[in-house]
């Protein structure tokens, strides 16, 4: 066990954090803008300023540390990627975007692959010269995604697909999607499914975006109209999709849960503003037991959470793929900090009450942080499906009981 | 950065699990409850012979001059397998106060003896106000001579010796104590746990030695309590996960509605709720490890971290356990009250959520501050 530095990695600290000091700017004290989550809807300037800040990263070797050389990466080790990832933290960068992308569809291509496709995707996905997107959720296929329908159809060279995904993050400004369909309608679910990768460009496309409980649209309805997708667009087999897909979810957990920049110093501080500034029976917050041994607690399990990232990490490193030990993070992070934006919400007062940049505190970024986390507790699997997964394959349990598994899809019971 | 323990400490929680799998059993901690003995002497002589009391103390003091990663990995063994031995009252009690405290001469005269076992040692703070801080001690040390009356001491019965916060002269100091002398009178104490016997000891005019410097009680305690309690934090975290382990074995073999109670999401879901807690706990436990072991800055914030977590899962893992049970678990014959109980004993001795948060709290403004 060592908390600290190698002197390999003490050196590679430094390296980073020189790069960051000419290419970026520190992040104030009072900046709290990595609390905000799902507010305004992404446009030209954003996605283009979130491109270029990658494509410089990408430049100096930056982009995806732990990818292989020969795809591009910089080879390095998962304790680099997470040195990087808090230095850079320090510093104001604009949102990323390319999590998807880098955290998702990349690994999973990278796995499933062909070297052709691996050749034709994932550079332009490093430097962040195209952004990707997810087409997995549907109406009727939310926590049970094996039980989606949009049916893909061979024809000649090609795929026809129709039907219609939700909850596409970014589906407006990303050129590829990873896309899971139904192939085969006669199989049991898990069988009948292929994976795909699609041109968001591709005519029949049509996006349309959602309005989300912050006022905001961040989330998109995507459909589909005998859209063509040639076969060389195809991941892995025929019928493979579904264990496509579980490589792409387990990734996504990981990166759910490890990516989302907000950390224990930062609660703390954060909610030490509040508790000076806002007032409890007169006296300030922070003169308030209550009010103390909350902010105590609340910094205790966040630091818990970075602490088991890191053993996690560790453990990773000495070999394996990502497992269900990211439920533990994932199921955590999304409670807690909607119990944490509550607590700071109440600490205001009356004042909890307002919403947007003009509120009194903290510029609304409780209010904000409060309405996305619901997000976070639902993507990329629900905490209750965490739950199952932590229950039947860490500790063991029986699965439930379940009519649709082994029963061709077409005779599932539906609503 | 490696943030796990290395081969060395897997191998010895490997020979730890296997001695103590046979030795500590519920088995005999049931047999125990019903008996006047103090505690478990075949396993206490088991645990002298394999060297575990001196893990962490220097050589120099008698000791083995391993680490505190070691130390912590026995710590959490004892927990699971529910021994029920003066160890974490003379060595995690104890023999921290005196390294914290004890000038040279002290340390080479009590270490030695508290590693090979010929003394057993413990903490006599508390007293009838249930604290331990100035406001809550009365026993008093006049030339010498202690006066006051303890409760609860962990393993007082059988205890040699006493690390004893007392007021003197200057106020809140730390004395040690004979035990053996006349005029120390002990009685057992009535306790919800009934392996690890508590005792009250009365105190009258018995020769006290001064233990680091007079009037410095508070400072020296707060700093051995902090190493005090990451050690213990990790024999809770040891309960807390033989909690969730005996839970979830029990989900698979109940059966209830024709199924196992385990594929029932309502009890699978609890399960990997206790689970998480364990796991939280498990890496704060980790940072109180690391702390005492190469870290002594952030020992304080390691030590209220590590106990908050601890106490927690402990807590939610020791209740849900006997609530999986059901029926049998309300039962003295089955085994979820012992974790339960340890649980609250474990809590109560050196201070609940609440008491380390107000503690972390400070600390972490003092660290911004600074």
């Amino acid at each position: 066990m060592d908390f600290n530095d190698s002197p390999k990695e003490a050196a590679f600290r430094k390296e980073v954090q020189e790069w960051l000091d000419a290419n970026a700017e520190k992040r104030g004290p009072d900046d709290s803008s990595a609390l905000s989550m799902f507010s305004e809807r992404e446009n030209p300037e954003m996605i283009a300023e979130c491109k270029a800040w990658q494509r410089k990263k990408a430049d100096a070797g930056w982009a995806c540390i732990t990818w292989p050389k020969d795809v591009g990466g910089r080879g390095g080790s998962l304790m680099e990627n997470i040195i990087f990832g808090q230095e850079e933290a320090k510093y104001i960068t604009p949102a990323n975007i390319f999590m998807i992308g880098l955290g998702m569809a990349g690994p999973t291509i990278q796995v499933h692959g062909t070297p052709e496709q691996k050749k034709k995707w994932l550079p332009s996905m490093l430097r962040g010269d195209v952004v990707w997107c997810q087409l997995f959720s549907e109406p009727a296929a939310g926590s049970d995604l094996a039980g989606l329908r949009t049916r893909a159809v061979k024809d000649g060279d090609d795929w026809i697909v129709n039907g219609q995904k939700v909850w596409t993050s970014g589906a407006h400004y990303c050129r590829w999607g990873i896309l899971v369909t139904r192939s085969d309608f006669d199989l049991p679910k898990h069988k009948g499914l292929t994976y795909f990768v699609v041109d968001m460009e591709s005519p029949g496309i049509e996006v349309r975006p959602i309005k989300q409980i912050t006022g905001g649209s961040n989330f998109n309805e995507v459909f589909f109209t005998d859209v063509r997708i040639p076969d060389e667009n195809r991941l892995d087999r025929v019928g493979n999709g579904w264990s496509v897909s579980l490589t792409t979810l387990m990734n996504e957990r990981m990166s759910i849960g490890g990516g989302m920049g907000i950390g224990s110093e930062m609660i703390l501080a954060e909610l030490q503003r509040v508790a000076e500034d806002a007032y409890v029976d007169g006296v300030p917050a922070k003169e308030n037991p209550v009010v103390r041994q909350k902010i105590a607690e609340f910094y205790s399990r966040m630091k818990a959470m970075e602490l088991t990232v890191n053993r996690t990490l560790s453990a990773l490193s000495k070999g394996g793929m990502p497992g269900s030990e990211s439920s533990i993070i994932k199921v955590t992070m999304g409670i807690l900090l909607q119990e944490i934006a509550a607590f700071a919400m109440e600490m205001q007062g009356g004042l909890g009450a307002e919403f947007g940049e003009d509120a009194s505190f903290s510029h609304g970024m409780w209010q904000e942080l409060y309405l996305g986390i619901p997000a976070i507790r639902i993507a990329g699997g629900t905490d209750e499906v965490q739950r199952n997964i932590i229950g039947e394959r860490v500790l063991g349990l029986p699965a439930e009981q379940r009519i649709d598994k082994a029963v061709p899809f077409n005779e599932i019971p539906t609503g | 950065m490696n943030f796990l323990f290395d081969d060395d400490q897997n191998m010895l929680r490997d020979a730890a699990k296997k001695l103590l799998r046979d030795k500590a059993t519920f088995e005999s901690a049931h047999q125990h409850m019903d008996r006047e003995s103090d505690y478990d002497k075949d396993l206490w002589k088991l645990m002298i012979d394999n060297g575990w009391l001196g893990i962490a103390v220097p050589e120099e003091y008698g000791g083995s001059g391993m680490t505190y990663l070691d130390l912590a990995v026995v710590a959490e063994e004892l927990g699971y397998y529910y021994a029920h031995t003066p160890f974490s009252a003379s060595i995690f009690g104890a023999v921290e106060a005196i390294m914290t405290a004890g000038t040279e001469k002290q340390k080479h005269e009590y270490l030695p003896k508290l590693v090979n076992g010929d003394l057993i040692g413990t903490l006599a703070l508390y007293e009838k106000a249930g604290r331990y801080d100035v406001a809550g001690i009365s026993a008093e040390v006049k030339n010498g001579k202690l006066n006051g009356t303890k409760l609860p001491v962990s393993d007082g019965l059988c205890a040699d010796v006493a690390v004893v916060a007392a007021k003197g002269t200057k106020g809140l100091s730390l004395y040690l104590v004979d035990l053996k002398q006349s005029g120390v009178s002990r009685s057992l104490l009535k306790t919800m746990e009934v392996t690890r016997k508590q005792a009250t000891i009365n105190f009258e005019n018995v020769d006290a030695i001064l233990l680091g410097a007079e009037g410095e009680g508070e400072s020296l305690l707060e700093a051995s309590i902090n190493r005090t309690a990451i050690l213990v934090a990790f024999e809770q975290l040891g309960g807390a996960q033989r909690s969730l382990d005996m839970a979830r074995d029990y989900a698979i073999e109940r059966y209830a509605f024709g199924r196992q109670i385990g594929s029932y999401q309502a009890i699978k879901h609890r399960l990997a709720d206790m689970y998480v807690k364990v796991e939280m706990a498990r890496s704060n436990c980790f940072f109180g490890a690391w702390a005492l072991t190469s870290s002594a800055d952030d020992i304080a914030e390691a030590a209220a971290v590590s106990r908050i977590g601890a106490v927690d899962a402990f807590a939610y893992a020791a209740q849900e356990n006997v609530q999986i049970h059901g029926g049998i678990g309300f039962t003295w014959e089955a085994d979820p009250h012992l974790l339960l109980k340890r649980m609250k004993l474990q809590e109560a001795l050196l201070g609940g959520g609440g008491v380390w948060k107000e503690k972390l709290y400070k600390v972490l403004s003092s660290k911004q501050a600074a």
